[in-house]
C-alpha cells in the first residue's frame, strides 16, 4: 500500500505502525462518574464494519506524524489522509 | 452411509455409483429449535456436537456461500495445545484431545497427523516464558517437553545452528500437536451433522435479526425469513459486520493474515516448526508442500488479501531459520479475515438479547479450537450455561477487567 | 528457420547421460531435439508423461537441475535456458523414469478415486500416523530438495515507471514503442528469455514481411530509448495495492553461479498494461496425457522456434487458429470427428477416433481453443466474465485493478491485427500518439467449443495433480458441486501450474454435471504467484546474520577484548558477562562481576536504554499524565523513578525521568520498549493532548550511558569528571542529576540512580565519547580493581534488589501486582489510571511481586515454575502463581527468586513448592520479601 503523507507525499505503508480505530483520539473524561464503562467502550469496542474506517497510522521510519488516513477496509482504497494533530485541535 | 474399507472396495469395482452426497442440499424450514450462523468449522462443528452430544433436534447451518469456505479452508492446518494462561490451555486441550478421536466420531478421514511441534527459543527469558507455558500445560494434562539445542537438532538437524542472527537455544515440543487435512475438517463435520437431521443451508445469507422486546426469534435471509428458538452466530473475521444487524459493537477487529503453499517435495520436514526469533511457521503437507505462515499483515481488512512486506517478511524467518529451502518455490498466498479480540483469546457467550449467542474472536488460533468451540458452544446453546472449559470466554471479561491476554500485548488486535 | 543458433552447440546431461543442445533451445526443446519422449511422472498415478507444452504452463516436465553441490526440484524444462553443463534429472518415481516401481498406483486406480483418503485409512486409529500417512507422504511430493544451505544469492530491488507493460509479444511490444516514444517511463517485462512472444513461434508477415523482423526492430529501437528498460526473463507475478506489482528477474538458471542468480523486484506502477497473451488449452479424451501429445501451439513452437521436426503426426482441433500447425492428418471436431482412446505404452502409437477410424501417429497436436492469460486481473479479486463467441474467459473491465489495462490475446483479440488494434487504443488512454497501425493476420476465432468426451474411460483435465473426468463427476455426484468445493476435493488445479490448462475443462465438466452454463458454474480466482517463486527470492539478502540489522554499543569493541561473550537483546548485542582465564563457566564470571561491583566498582553499558529528549512548557504537565506518579513538581537537578500505564490499567513501562530546567526533562526506558514508548508518548502528544506545548526527540542512539556501581563509584567518577563539579554527597546526593564536562571539557550527564542498590551513578557522554570514556574509567579505576560487567550480573543485583524488570512488565501486570500500587497518584489523572479500577484488576486475590528462598539452602530455583499449596494437586485451580525470574546470589549464597503469588504481601513466611515440570524440578520455598539485600537502602545514599 501507499499512503500519501500530507507533508511528505507518497509514502510506501510499510514505513508506518498501524494503530487502528481513530476514535482511540477521543479519550473520554477521566472525571465522569461513569468513567470505568466510558474508558471500556473508548479502548475496546471498535468500528470495523466493512467500507471506510477511519484509521490511525504512525510514521515510524520517518517524520513521527501521527496520522488519519481513510480507507476502505474491504479494497483498501485510501481517500483521504490528514495530520492526526490537525484533526485532534478541529475535534472531529 | 457409513464409509469403510469393504465400502470402497464395493464402490471401486461397480464404478463408484453408489456414492451419495456427503450432506443433503436442503431448502430452508420456515422455523427450527436451533440455527447457526455461519457454515464454517465452527458452525458445522457447532451443529454436529449439539445433534450428537446435546440431543438437540431441529437444527439449521446458514451460509452465505459455500460451507468450508471461511478460516476453515484457508489456515495452515495446525493443531496444538501449548498456550500460557489456564483459561485457554484447558480450553485448547479438550480441543487436542477432541481433534484425537475426531475421526473415530465422524467416520470420516480428516488425516489428523500428530507429528509434534516445537517452538523455538533464542534467549534465556524466552526459554523461561516456555518453560512457564510447559509447566501450565502439563498441569491441564497435555504434554510439553523443553529441549536444548540438541534436543533440536536431533529432529531438524538442517535449521540453522551455526550462522544464525538469533542462535536456536532450543525448544518447547509438543509431540502431540500436529496438522490437520483442513477442508475435510469442514466437510467431516458437515456430513456427521447432516446424518443427524441437520439441515445446512449453502448460499442462504443472513441479513438481518428478528429482534422482538429485546428477544432474537429468528432471521432474515436472502432465502427468506427463519424462525428460530436459539441463534447462535460463528462468523469468525464477519462477527463484527454480523453483529452490527443486532446493533452490538465489539470488541473485535478484522484482519488479513497470509497463508502460503510452496510446490510439492518429499518428505523433508517431519513436523510443525515455529521460529522464536522471526515471524515464520511451517509444516509439510502429505501432498509434499511446505504450508507456511507468519503475522497479520496489521492493519483492518476485509479483502482476503495481503501485500508484499509481509510475504517477504515471512520469508526472510524461513531462509533464516532453515536455509535449505531457498529453492523450495512459493506456489500460492491467499488471505483469511482474521477476528482479531481485544486480549488475543476467545468468546464464547451469550449476548445480552435473549436467544442471541455469540462465538468469536478467535485471532489466527481458530483452526485448531475448531472441536472444542463447537462442542462447548453446543453446551451453551443447548445448556444455557457456559462449557467449564470456556468459562473464561466471556464478552464481558474487559469491561470487567478479566483478560486473557497470552501475548501481554493489551487492547492491540494486531500486536496478538 | 529457426532461432536456435546451431554454430554455438551446447552439451547437458539428462538422467546421467551426455546430450547436445544449442544456444538458444530450452531444456525441453534440448530434450525433444534428442528424441527424449519420457521426461516425468505424474503425482497420483505415476503414468509416464512427456513434454505437453512450450511455456510456464507445463505440467508434466518438471525435472530437478543439479549443481553447485544442491539441486533445485520441480522446475519446468520449458523455462529452463539452455546453457553448457548443465545437468538435469527427472523425478518422482522409484526406479527409473522409464519403469517406475510406483507406477502400479495406475492399476490401482479404481480404489483411488477423489477423496478416496477421506473414507478409509482409519482403521485401527494407530495405523494412520504409523503406516498409511508416511507411506502416502513417500509416494506424494515431487522432486526433493538439498537439505544443505542453498547455495545462491538473491537480490531485491525497487523499480518506479509510468507505465508497466506486462508481456512482450506484439500488443506489448507496439504499446512500449507508443508509450516509449513519447518519452513516458516504461518497463517491459516479459517472461521468456527472448521477446516477442506466440510471433517467436508462428509463421507470419508483419507490414508484408517475416514477423520476426519486426520484432528485431521494435525491440532494437526500445533499446535506444533511455526511458524504457527491457526485462526479458521477467514474471510479473502479483498486483498488490495502489499499483505494487511483484516481479522476479531469472538472471541464471546454474546453480551456484557467481552473483544473483534471481531479484525479486517490487515495481511501483502508475499505470500497467496487461499483454501477457493465451494459453491454450488441451481436450480430456481417454487417455490423453501419453508422452508425444502436446498442445498444437507447442507443435508450432518446437517446430517453428526450435527447428525440430515432429514426422508422422495428427492434429485435433475445434478451431481455426490452430490449423497451421505441420501435421500429417488434421482431426477437425467441427467435422464431427473427435479422439476417443489412444494407445501406446511410453508414447502415443495410435489414436481411435468415434467414427472407428484408427490412425497411426507418434505426435498428436491437440487444441481446444485459448484461455487469455488474466491471472493478474484477478489478484485483487476481480472476476473475469465469459465470453460466448471465443468461448474462453476475458477481463471484466467493470473490476480490474485501478491501473490497470488490458490488451492483445490476454483481453480475448486474438488476432495479431487485434492486437495491434489494442495497443494502440491502450496508448491513447495513456495519453500518448499511436504510430501507424503495423499490417498483420485478422483471422476470426471461428472456434466449436469441445471440452472432453464422454466415456467410462479416464479423461485427464488435470495432467499434474492426475485429475481427471471421473473424478469431477464423482465429486458432484458426492454433492461437492461449488467449484472451490470440487477444486479441493479433486485437487484439481491446485498442482504447481496451478491450472494453467485445466481450470476452464474442469469447470465444463462440472457444468454438464450440474446442467448449467460454464458462467452459472462459476469461475476460479487466480491467486498470486502467477507462476511459483522461490522462497530464497522472497527473502533476498535477509538471510544468516543479515536476517536483521545489529546494533553494537558504544562499548562493544572493548568489551570484545576483555572476553566478552554477547547476547541478543532486540536487535542489540549486549555484553552478557567478561570471562577472566581461569574461569570455568559463566557463573563464575557472574559471580566475581557481582562481587568485585558491590566491594568495590563496576561498570556496565547501559546505552541500550531509551532515551527520550522532552521539552517544553507543558512537559511537566504531559509527564504527568503519561506516568502513574507526579513530575510536575519534581526540581530541577533531581531525578524520579516512574511508571507508566497503557491505557488498560496494565504496566507499559518504567525508567527514570531527570529534569534539567524548568523546560526540559531527560526520559529513560527499558532497553525492549524504546520503541513503543516513544511512539505511545507521541501518540498522547499528538492526539490526546495535541495543544500542550511539548516535543519530543528520541536520543538513544546519541548518548552513551555507562552505570558505574560500587562503593567506590565516587571516588572513581570524581577521578573522571571535571574539578569544577562537585558530585560528593553532599553537593550531590541521591537522585540527583546536572550537565557536566568529564575528562577536559567533553559534554557530559551524569544521574545519580541505583539499579544494583550500590552508591551508583549513570553517566552519559556523547555517543562518540562512549569507546574513550570506558576505556579511561576502566584505567582511571585500576586503583579501584574497577571492571566492566554484564547483563547477567546486572540481573543478579536486580534480584537482590527486587527491582522488577522486563520479566515482571510483561504485559499482564499491574501496579498493584508489582508491588508499586503506593506510587500511583491520587490526585491526578494519567493514561491507564480509570481502568486500572476495573473489578478484576482490584479485588481481592491479587498476584503481588513477592521474593522466594529455597527452603533447603542449596536448592536450585528454576524460572517458570508454578507455585503450588503444599499438599495440593497441581491442577490448574490450585495454581498459587509463577516464578518470574531467579539467579544465583553471591552475597547471600544462596538461589534467591522473585516471582507473583496470589495474595503474595499477606503470605510472607509461608511455605509453598514451585513446580517445575519440564525441568523436573519441585523445590520448597519460602515467600519472603523481594528485598533480599540491603532492604532499607543504605548503601546507595552514602
Amino acid at each position: 500500500m501507499i499512503i500519501n503523507h500530507p507533508l511528505l507525499g507518497p509514502r510506501d505503508a510499510s514505513e508506518f505502525t498501524y494503530l487502528g480505530d481513530a476514535s482511540l483520539m477521543q479519550r473520554p473524561n477521566p472525571k465522569s462518574e461513569t468513567a470505568i464503562d466510558d474508558f471500556y467502550r473508548y479502548l475496546y469496542l471498535r468500528e470495523n464494519t466493512p467500507g471506510e474506517h477511519r484509521e490511525l497510522w504512525y510514521h515510524e521510519q520517518g517524520d513521527r506524524s501521527w496520522l488519519v488516513v481513510t480507507r476502505n477496509i474491504s479494497t483498501h482504497e485510501i481517500t483521504k489522509v490528514e495530520l492526526a494533530r490537525d484533526v485532534a485541535r478541529s475535534g472531529t | 452411509m457409513r464409509y469403510s474399507a469393504l465400502k470402497i472396495f464395493k464402490e471401486a469395482v461397480t464404478g463408484h455409483k453408489g456414492w451419495k452426497p456427503v450432506w443433503r442440499k436442503p431448502a430452508p424450514k420456515p422455523s427450527y429449535d436451533f440455527i447457526i450462523i455461519g457454515g464454517g468449522g465452527h458452525g458445522l462443528a457447532t451443529a454436529h456436537y449439539l445433534a450428537s452430544k446435546f440431543d438437540g433436534k431441529n437444527i439449521a447451518v446458514l451460509e452465505k456461500g459455500w460451507i468450508g469456505g471461511g478460516n476453515v479452508g484457508r489456515n495452515t492446518t495446525i493443531i496444538r495445545s501449548n498456550y500460557l494462561h489456564h483459561e485457554n490451555e484447558g480450553f485448547y486441550e479438550f480441543s487436542l484431545k477432541l481433534w484425537e478421536g475426531l475421526e473415530q466420531d465422524l467416520n470420516y478421514n480428516a488425516m489428523v497427523s500428530q507429528r509434534g511441534i516445537i517452538n523455538l527459543y533464542h534467549s534465556d527469558p524466552q526459554r523461561d516464558a516456555y518453560a512457564r507455558r510447559g509447566n501450565a500445560m502439563i498441569m491441564n494434562g497435555a504434554d510439553a517437553v523443553l529441549l536444548d539445542q540438541d534436543g533440536v537438532r536431533k529432529q531438524y538437524p538442517f535449521l540453522n545452528f551455526d550462522n544464525a542472527r538469533f542462535p536456536i537455544k532450543g525448544g518447547l515440543w509438543q509431540p502431540r500437536g500436529g496438522t490437520v487435512r483442513h477442508d475435510a475438517v469442514a466437510w467431516g463435520y458437515a456430513r456427521a451433522a447432516d446424518s443427524k437431521g441437520v439441515d445446512i443451508i449453502e448460499n442462504c445469507e443472513v441479513t438481518g435479526f428478528d429482534i422482538q422486546n429485546g428477544r432474537c426469534v429468528g432471521v432474515k435471509t436472502t432465502r427468506g425469513k427463519i424462525l428460530a428458538k436459539k441463534v447462535g452466530v460463528a462468523v469468525a473475521g464477519n462477527s463484527s459486520r454480523v453483529m452490527a444487524m443486532a446493533d452490538m459493537h465489539l470488541p473485535l477487529e478484522s484482519h488479513v493474515l497470509q497463508a502460503f503453499v510452496s510446490e510439492g517435495f518429499k518428505p523433508f520436514l517431519p513436523g510443525v516448526i515455529t521460529y522464536g526469533a522471526g515471524h515464520f511457521y511451517v509444516s509439510q503437507s502429505d501432498k509434499g508442500g511446505l504450508v507456511f505462515g507468519g503475522d497479520i499483515d496489521g492493519y483492518n481488512s476485509y479483502a482476503q488479501r495481503g501485500n508484499l512486506p509481509v510475504v517477504e517478511d515471512v520469508c526472510e524467518g524461513g531462509m533464516s531459520l532453515m536455509p535449505a529451502i531457498g529453492k523450495a518455490r512459493l506456489l500460492r498466498m491467499w488471505g483469511g479475515i482474521m477476528d482479531m479480540s481485544m486480549d488475543g483469546s476467545p468468546m464464547i457467550d451469550k449476548t445480552h438479547i435473549d436467544g442471541l449467542y455469540f462465538n468469536g474472536g478467535w485471532c489466527y488460533g481458530g483452526f485448531k479450537a475448531t472441536p472444542a468451540s463447537g462442542y462447548a458452544f453446543a453446551h451453551l446453546l443447548a445448556t444455557d450455561t457456559p462449557h467449564e472449559t470456556a468459562r473464561a470466554y466471556r464478552m464481558d471479561r474487559f469491561s470487567r477487567g478479566l483478560m486473557i491476554d497470552e501475548k501481554g500485548q493489551g487492547a492491540q488486535p494486531n500486536l496478538h | 528457420m529457426s532461432l536456435v543458433d546451431y554454430n554455438t552447440p551446447l552439451g547437458f546431461t539428462w538422467n546421467g547421460k551426455a546430450y547436445q543442445g544449442f544456444e538458444g533451445d530450452t531444456l525441453a526443446s534440448a530434450l525433444l531435439r534428442n528424441g527424449i519422449k519420457i521426461v516425468g511422472r505424474s503425482f497420483k498415478y505415476h503414468r509416464p508423461r512427456g513434454i505437453m507444452t512450450a511455456g510456464s504452463e507445463e505440467p508434466n516436465a518438471l525435472v530437478t537441475l543439479i549443481g553447485g553441490g544442491s539441486q533445485e526440484p520441480n522446475r519446468r524444462a520449458t523455462t529452463i535456458k539452455l546453457f553448457d553443463g548443465l545437468e538435469a534429472k527427472s523425478q518422482n518415481h522409484m526406479g527409473s523414469v522409464n519403469f517406475d516401481l510406483l507406477a502400479v498406483n495406475d492399476l490401482l486406480s479404481p480404489f483411488l478415486a477423489a477423496g478416496f483418503y477421506y473414507k478409509t485409512f482409519m482403521w485401527p486409529r494407530a495405523f494412520w500416523e504409523k503406516l498409511y500417512e508416511p507411506a502416502i507422504r513417500r509416494a506424494a511430493g515431487l522432486g526433493a530438495l538439498s537439505a544443505t544451505p542453498d547455495p545462491d544469492q538473491y537480490d531485491k530491488g525497487f523499480l518506479h515507471c509510468d507505465v508497466l507493460i506486462i508481456g512482450a509479444g506484439p500488443s506489448g511490444l507496439l504499446t512500449a514503442l507508443n508509450a516509449g516514444r513519447a518519452g513516458k517511463s516504461i518497463i517491459l517485462a516479459d517472461e521468456d528469455f527472448r521477446m516477442g512472444g506466440r510471433l517467436l513461434s508462428e509463421r507470419e508477415e508483419i507490414n508484408g514481411s517475416n514477423a520476426l523482423d519486426w520484432v528485431s526492430s521494435a525491440i532494437a529501437e526500445l533499446k535506444t530509448l533511455p526511458n524504457v528498460r527491457l526485462m526479458p526473463r521477467t514474471t510479473i507475478f502479483g498486483v498488490y495495492d495502489h499499483g505494487i506489482y511483484g516481479g522476479l528477474e531469472t538472471m541464471t538458471d546454474q546453480i551456484g553461479a557467481k552473483g544473483a542468480k534471481q531479484v525479486l523486484w517490487r515495481i511501483y506502477a502508475k499505470k500497467s498494461v496487461l499483454a501477457a497473451g493465451a494459453t491454450e488449452r488441451p481436450i480430456a479424451f481417454a487417455n490423453n496425457d501419453r508422452p508425444g501429445i502436446m498442445l498444437a501451439s507447442a507443435v508450432r513452437s518446437y517446430a517453428n522456434r526450435f527447428g525440430i521436426e515432429m514426422p508422422n503426426s495428427a492434429l485435433l482441433t475445434n478451431h481455426d487458429d490452430a490449423l497451421g500447425t505441420p501435421v500429417d492428418h488434421v482431426i477437425d471436431i467441427r467435422k464431427g470427428e473427435h479422439i476417443v482412446d489412444t494407445q501406446g505404452r511410453g508414447g502415443i502409437k495410435q489414436v481411435t477416433l468415434n467414427t472407428g477410424r484408427k490412425l497411426s501417429v507418434q505426435h498428436l497436436a491437440v487444441s481446444g481453443g485459448w484461455n487469455p492469460n488474466v491471472h493478474l486481473t484477478c489478484h485483487k479479486r476481480g472476476r473475469p466474465k465469459w465470453d460466448e463467441t471465443l468461448a474462453c474467459f476475458v477481463p471484466d473491465a467493470q473490476n480490474l485493478p485501478a491501473e490497470m489495462h488490458v490488451i492483445g490475446a490476454a483481453n480475448g483479440s486474438f488476432s495479431t491485427h487485434g492486437a495491434f488494434i489494442d495497443a494502440n487504443t491502450v496508448s491513447e488512454l495513456l495519453g500518448v500518439k499511436s504510430g501507424a497501425l503495423p499490417a498483420a493476420e485478422d483471422a476470426p476465432v471461428n472456434i466449436t467449443p469441445f471440452w472432453y468426451v464422454k466415456g467410462n474411460k479416464r479423461g485427464w483435465v488435470d495432467f499434474q495433480n492426475d485429475v481427471t473426468t471421473k473424478d469431477i463427476t464423482l465429486a458432484h455426484q458426492e454433492g461437492f458441486s461449488s467449484v472451490e468445493h470440487v477444486k479441493r476435493y479433486t485437487t484439481l488445479g491446485m498442482a504447481t501450474d496451478q491450472g494453467k490448462t485445466s481450470n476452464v475443462i474442469g469447470l465444463a465438466v462440472l457444468a454438464d454435471a450440474t446442467g448449467q452454463t460454464i458462467p452459472e458454474t462459476g469461475t476460479t480466482i487466480f491467486r498470486p504467484p502467477y507462476t511459483p517463486v522461490p522462497i530464497g527470492a522472497f527473502a533476498g539478502a535477509h538471510r544468516g546474520q543479515h536476517f536483521k540489522p545489529t546494533r553494537l554499543t558504544p562499548s562493544h569493541d572493548f568489551a570484545a577484548e576483555q572476553g566478552a561473550t554477547f547476547v541478543e537483546t532486540g536487535y542489540w548485542k549486549r555484553a552478557q558477562w567478561l570471562a577472566r582465564t581461569g574461569e570455568q563457566g559463566w557463573r563464575d564470571s557472574v559471580d566475581r562481576e557481582v562481587l568485585m561491583t558491590r566491594n568495590s566498582v563496576g561498570i556496565c553499558d547501559v546505552s541500550t536504554l531509551g532515551k527520550i529528549d522532552i521539552q517544553g512548557r507543558d512537559a511537566g504537565a504531559f509527564l504527568n499524565k503519561v506516568y502513574v506518579n507526579s513530575f510536575k513538581l519534581l526540581k530541577v537537578g533531581k531525578c524520579r523513578y516512574g511508571l507508566m500505564l497503557r491505557e488498560d490499567g496494565i504496566a507499559m513501562d518504567d525508567g527514570t525521568t531527570a529534569r534539567l530546567s524548568e523546560t526540559h526533562f531527560i526520559m529513560t526506558t527499558t532497553t525492549a520498549k524504546a520503541g513503543p514508548v516513544f511512539r505511545h508518548l507521541e501518540f498522547c502528544r499528538q492526539l490526546l493532548f495535541p495543544d500542550m506545548d511539548v516535543h519530543l526527540i528520541s536520543t538513544t542512539d546519541q548518548w552513551a550511558q555507562y552505570s558505574v556501581a560500587g562503593p567506590n563509584a565516587r571516588k572513581l567518577l570524581q577521578k573522571i569528571v571535571d574539578p569544577e563539579f562537585d558530585i560528593s554527597n553532599e553537593a550531590f546526593p541521591y537522585m540527583a542529576c546536572g550537565q557536566m564536562t568529564v575528562c577536559g571539557g567533553t559534554r557530559a550527564r551524569l544521574f545519580r540512580l541505583s539499579f544494583s542498590g550500590e552508591l551508583a551513578y549513570e553517566i552519559s557522554v556523547p555517543a562518540r565519547y562512549g569507546d574513550a570514556l570506558i576505556r579511561e574509567m576502566i584505567a582511571q579505576g585500576k586503583e579501584f580493581d574497577a571492571i566492566m560487567y554484564g547483563t547477567e550480573a546486572l540481573g543478579v543485583m536486580r534480584i537482590e534488589k527486587g527491582h522488577a524488570a522486563g520479566n515482571e512488565l510483561n504485559g499482564t501486570t499491574t501496579a498493584t501486582n508489582l508491588g508499586l500500587g503506593g506510587f500511583v497518584s491520587q490526585k491526578k489523572d494519567c493514561i491507564g489510571k480509570v481502568l486500572s479500577g476495573r473489578e478484576g484488576l482490584t479485588g481481592e486475590d491479587q498476584l503481588n511481586l513477592v521474593g522466594f528462598v529455597p527452603d533447603k539452602k542449596g536448592e536450585t530455583l528454576t524460572n517458570g515454575a508454578h507455585f503450588i499449596n503444599q499438599g495440593d494437586d497441581s491442577t490448574p485451580e490450585n495454581d498459587q502463581g509463577y516464578m518470574s525470574s531467579v539467579a544465583w546470589s553471591p552475597m547471600l549464597e544462596t538461589y534467591i527468586g522473585l516471582g507473583f503469588l496470589t495474595n503474595g504481601k499477606k503470605r510472607m513466611g509461608e511455605t509453598l513448592v514451585a513446580k517445575d515440570f519440564v525441568r523436573n524440578n519441585h523445590v520448597e520455598v519460602k515467600v519472603v520479601s523481594p528485598h533480599f539485600f540491603d532492604p532499607d537502602g543504605e548503601r546507595l545514599r552514602v
